[in-house]
């Protein structure tokens, strides 16, 4: 099983809906989020393009934030998601500067706080990710990429994608459709 | 022209806008156990050689010093912890894969050996000095009649330390300007330089003095071509590496790192102690100062600029 995401830049128009949504099913403390939105601007005006993409930790395949972490506290779980075990952190803050994503933070508690892809409070259930079941323009998509008719594969056999930084060798399972 | 904006207003503590996840405990830990390193390097070098006494700073005098600095070391690593409670978590595993977790063991094996390193010089300082217990009159006979192996293990695990510093770094592909190998090397060398600098400083042996000041000298050599180096290599690097390259090459680093580490942490001492060894009569705490100086300044330096480098998307 490798869980992976997809957004589709087209159709997203940056709401925020997808950030709040997981503010609030993951009690992310005031101030922080584990998932943003990013506006990329090309060209000068009146040639321009606009590119906005829903972004969150990529579950890398190859994570430079689990191989550097000390205790193992970031681990691989389920589905390839990778997690973070809050008693077995010390916050040494050694997995926040190996992500080239910048997607970790301190969570005000002392340990480190990520996206999980609501692995065990939704997906287990059968639920979709907290930030993709709201998305009122439907660009968010989730599965299993080893299973050929999840709506992830499909979307990624029909469209053309890309993933961000692969030249940094993690491996990024964040798809974002162009 | 290309503009890209975080507009859910992503602004994550210590990660937003530039990462500064690590503040002065990190470069000051790593100043120290650099120094740590260096100064015991020496000393288990030359009682391997059987020069214990013609160095005698070296071997027995400048080793107290490092009980203090290592502890003085782990308390900033621990106060830099953000989860301090679970800081025992470090030993409950080995990952080799995470050079923080193959560090701290390593501080684990030289901090002991450190201070039994200054229990059986005890009698340099206190003449008189006597074990309160018998068990530990045992225990420095058994040190004793097994220097050479303690000395060999401190040799190994002092390299491991230096090297370390730099690797803690080197390690982070997500930070451009920390990702090149040539950190090892060029913290060690720093570490046994700032080191040598310390047996300079508390050394009254004219001659030992001479002695590290060649030493220091060739290892200010090696680290200004290991410098020259890792910046060609970012030259010729990618676009992030010559970003990274270009923090020290024009951008807000540039002058720190040209005048107080380049100039007068290794140019200028470096000069000094030519000059010393050619036999004029220069003040000899000067270089050893701006040296250990200058190693300060340079760990703070690749910390806070290594944060600001990253990749481009």
């Amino acid at each position: 099983m490798r869980y992976a995401m997809a957004v589709d830049t087209k159709k997203c128009v940056g709401c925020s809906d997808c950030v709040v949504a997981c503010q609030t099913e993951n009690n992310v403390p005031i101030g922080y989020c584990r998932d943003w939105i990013v506006e990329v601007t090309d060209g000068t005006y009146p040639q321009l393009e606009l590119e906005i993409r829903s972004e969150r930790c990529n579950h890398c395949d190859n994570s430079p934030c689990v191989r550097c972490c000390p205790t193992g506290a970031s681990h691989y779980s389920k589905g390839g998601t990778v997690l973070v075990t809050p008693d077995e952190c010390i916050g040494c803050g050694a997995c926040i500067a190996s992500c080239p994503y910048d997607a970790r933070f301190p969570h005000p508690d002392g340990h480190v706080d990520k996206c999980t892809f609501c692995l065990h409070n939704r997906v287990e259930k059968g639920l979709k990710p907290a930030c993709v079941s709201v998305c009122p323009t439907k660009c968010m998509y989730f599965g299993d990429l080893d299973d050929p008719n999840s709506e992830v594969s499909v979307v990624l056999k029909k469209r053309k994608w890309k993933t961000l930084i692969p030249e940094a060798g993690t491996r990024p399972q964040h798809y974002f459709l162009i | 022209m290309r503009e890209e904006l975080i507009v859910s207003g992503r602004m994550n503590h210590l990660v937003d806008p530039n990462l500064h996840i690590w503040h002065w405990h990190i470069p000051l830990y790593l100043f120290l156990g650099g120094l740590a390193a260096g100064i015991l390097f020496f000393a288990s070098l030359y009682t391997i050689l059987g020069k214990e006494n013609e160095y005698r700073t070296a071997v027995k005098i400048a080793p107290f010093i490092t009980p203090f600095i290592l502890i003085i070391g782990l308390i900033a690593l621990f106060l830099d912890l953000n989860h301090k409670l679970y800081f025992w978590r470090l030993y409950t595993t080995i990952r080799l894969e995470s050079p923080m977790s193959w560090g701290a063991w390593t501080l684990m094996v030289v901090t002991p050996i450190s201070f039994i390193w200054c229990a059986l010089n005890i009698r340099e300082l206190f003449p008189r000095w006597k074990w309160p217990h018998s068990l530990l009159d045992t225990a420095e006979a058994f040190f004793r009649k097994n220097i050479r192996t303690l000395s060999w293990i401190l040799l190994i695990f002092s390299l491991i330390l230096g090297v370390y510093t730099g690797i803690l770094f080197s390690a982070f592909n997500a930070r451009p300007l920390w990702n090149t190998s040539i950190l090892g090397p060029l913290f060690l060398a720093s570490g046994l330089s700032t080191g040598a600098a310390v047996i300079i400083f508390m050394s009254k042996s004219h001659r030992e003095r001479m002695v590290f000041a060649r030493i220091d000298l060739m290892l200010i050599g090696i680290e200004i071509f290991l410098i020259v180096h890792m910046f060609m290599g970012f030259l010729a690097s990618t676009q992030v590496h010559i970003d990274a390259a270009s923090l020290f090459l024009g951008g807000p680093y540039t002058t720190p790192f040209w005048l107080f580490v380049v100039t007068l942490g290794l140019i200028i001492p470096a000069v000094l102690e030519f000059l010393e060894l050619r036999g004029f009569r220069v003040p000899h705490l000067i270089a050893p100062t701006l040296v250990i100086i200058g190693g300060l300044i340079f760990r703070f330096i690749i910390a806070y600029a290594g944060q600001e480098s990253r990749w481009l998307y």
